[in-house]
């Protein structure tokens, strides 16, 4: 009996050490993706790529969301500027999900957010003959991490160049 | 000791004459019956015999180690250390010393013969009721000396239904898709492997990224996803022949392909402008019907068993959840309504229940439900697995793990796994290589 108030309370202060320690981490991961992400969008630009100076070539975003951001947009009408000075280039717009998700459903979310892409740059000008849907689901991640600031750099449209 | 045998004995004889012991399969395993697997046995003509063509020293051995893997890994079964048995294999297999295998407490006996006649590999094996005293099952097969590994499957596949009253899985084969390399450029393969993992065999080379592999449980055929060419689409393979052929004309992705339970049909998903609808094309006519006709992500369809209903995963209320409708896409309903989102529904080969993958509060889980979505019930839990498929008999999950990566992005991996519909006797399977989406096979011998 008293073995198990000791026991129990034993627990008691490492369920509390625990607590503490994953605030802890927690409150450092925060600070650490503060200006990297918004909600849970990511804004950095660790791993972008650019077609042209000033062109990046991907958009981020929200988890099971295929909604593009303001930034995206904003990244999107520079594609298609780009697009438009050089007419003689097609595209090619690869859809990702992260890796919380299952399988089939993700690469239909990947089609969905390429798709979600091509819709706005055929908005500004650009023909559907020069862009082509390419979904990869979770199968291509650029960051292998397993947290939140990781996967919200997987869920991406990636615009690349076809020819 | 021989007093409480006896007693034993007088009891069960009389109440017991044809249905003798049971084993429950519905329940969990807490109490795997235990039994003697003695090993087959040869004559030495018959062992050199086999020496030379299989290049394993005892093929009987061999035979009975496949049976006892096969048995205790069902959970069910709990067989007995060979160390402690009092009886040479060939004379009991003419005539068993019940008193001896009492006394280590075995509770049904399996004995043996292997021969060499005629190039061919004959054996034969009986199944015995120790406390009963009785032989339950005589069975004698002949077939080529290569098929020896499917033998000991089938000797336990009879055994597992004559104690279980239900049809065995072991006979069975799994194909699934082989990872290699980083988790941000894995190379895959689709491979085949028994259902122990003897025999494993790559299917394709790694050239180009493959998903989804899944049985035509009517023949030796499989429908899965390649990306040839950089192009998702749907492929039939013969694993027989070796060839391979794209399901249909789509002018964009076809994914999440299954048979349909005929084997006649394949039903899958095309995604076009954001949206994915299901899809069957007929093998025979070649004729494309649309099924689900919806802006939303409507995908991995399952068939019930008798054909008539189909089960898929629907984003349309704002989440993927589980929905099932008749064959033709009408009187669609969603079955699911718990707490946090539901995918990958497959429809149980006995019809009653739907397994799916479920993914709540930060964590992925295998459950079952009933096919009008009551009585949920989630068998594991884990940081992220998927996939579920069923043993034919109904009684299994095999489904894929993935491990969480550390803070540098080290220590991905992909694992099988299995579960009885029980919730116990969760175990991995072992492959070659890291291994996700696996599929079972139909029994071989039906």
């Amino acid at each position: 009996m008293r073995l198990n108030k000791i026991l129990k309370n034993t627990l008691l202060v490492l369920a509390a050490c625990l607590v503490l320690s994953a605030c802890a981490t927690k409150k450092e991961v925060a600070t650490d993706i503060q200006g990297q992400m918004q909600g849970d969008v990511y804004t950095g630009t660790d791993t972008v790529e650019y077609l042209a100076d000033g062109v990046p070539d991907r958009v981020f975003f929200a988890t099971n969301e295929s909604i593009l951001t303001t930034a995206s947009r904003e990244t999107l009408r520079a594609q298609a500027a780009w697009l438009r000075k050089n007419p003689n280039i097609n595209v090619v717009l690869e859809g990702h999900a992260d890796e919380r998700g299952t399988r089939e459903y993700n690469l239909a979310l990947g089609e969905r957010r390429a798709n979600a892409a091509k819709d706005y740059l055929m908005t500004y000008g650009i023909s559907s003959d020069r862009i082509t849907v390419l979904s990869y689901g979770k199968e291509r991640p650029v960051d292998s991490g397993s947290n939140p600031l990781a996967w919200s750099k997987n869920r991406r449209s990636v615009t690349v160049k076809a020819n | 000791m021989t007093k409480k045998i006896l007693i034993l004995l007088f009891i069960l004889i009389p109440i017991n004459v044809n249905a003798l012991i049971e084993v429950d399969i519905t329940r969990g395993n807490l109490n795997p019956l235990p039994l003697a697997v003695s090993p087959l046995s040869i004559d030495e003509e018959s062992r050199k015999g086999f020496e030379k063509i299989l290049k394993k020293e005892n093929i009987g051995s061999e035979i009975s180690n496949i049976v006892e893997n096969n048995l205790r890994t069902s959970g069910l079964f709990n067989p007995l250390d060979k160390k402690a048995f009092l009886q040479a294999p060939d004379i009991a297999n003419l005539k068993p010393r019940f008193e001896d295998w009492n006394l280590i407490k075995a509770q049904a006996l399996i004995t043996g013969k292997v021969n060499y006649v005629d190039d061919k590999l004959r054996v034969e094996f009986r199944l015995w009721d120790v406390l009963a005293a009785k032989e339950m099952m005589a069975l004698a097969f002949t077939t080529v000396p290569n098929n020896w590994r499917r033998v000991g499957h089938i000797i336990s596949d009879k055994v597992y239904e004559r104690l279980t009253g239900e049809k065995g899985y072991f006979d069975t084969r799994i194909i699934y898709v082989s990872e290699e390399g980083p988790k941000t450029q894995r190379i895959k393969k689709l491979a085949i492997m028994d259902q122990d993992g003897a025999n494993n065999k790559f299917l394709t080379l790694g050239n180009e990224l493959v998903l989804t592999p899944r049985f035509n449980p009517a023949s030796q055929m499989v429908t899965y996803l390649s990306y040839f060419k950089n192009m998702p689409r749907v492929y039939l393979l013969d694993i027989e022949t070796g060839t391979q052929e794209v399901v249909g004309d789509f002018p964009g992705m076809t994914f999440a392909p299954r048979f349909s339970p005929d084997g006649k049909k394949i039903i899958m998903s095309f995604a076009k402008d954001g949206k994915s609808d299901i899809y069957t094309m007929d093998l025979e006519n070649r004729i494309v019907e649309k099924i689900t006709n919806h802006p939303s992500i409507d995908t991995s369809p399952s068939y019930s068993p008798d054909g008539k209903y189909i089960t898929f995963n629907s984003d349309r209320s704002g989440y993927q959840q589980i929905y099932v409708m008749k064959n033709d896409g009408s009187d669609v309903k969603r079955i699911s309504f718990g707490n946090g989102l539901y995918g990958t529904p497959v429809w149980s080969p006995r019809g009653d229940l739907i397994a799916f993958t479920k993914l709540h509060k930060g964590k992925f889980y295998i459950g079952v439900m009933r096919t009008d979505g009551s009585g949920e019930r989630l068998l594991t839990e884990n940081y992220y697995q998927e996939a579920p498929s069923w043993s034919p008999n109904g009684r299994v999950l095999i489904f894929y793990r993935e491990t969480k990566t550390n803070s540098k992005g080290e220590g991905f991996s992909a694992k099988l796994w299995s579960i009885d519909l029980t919730g116990y006797n969760e175990r991995q399977i072992k492959t070659p290589t890291d291994a996700s989406d696996p599929s079972w096979s139909s029994l071989l011998s039906n």
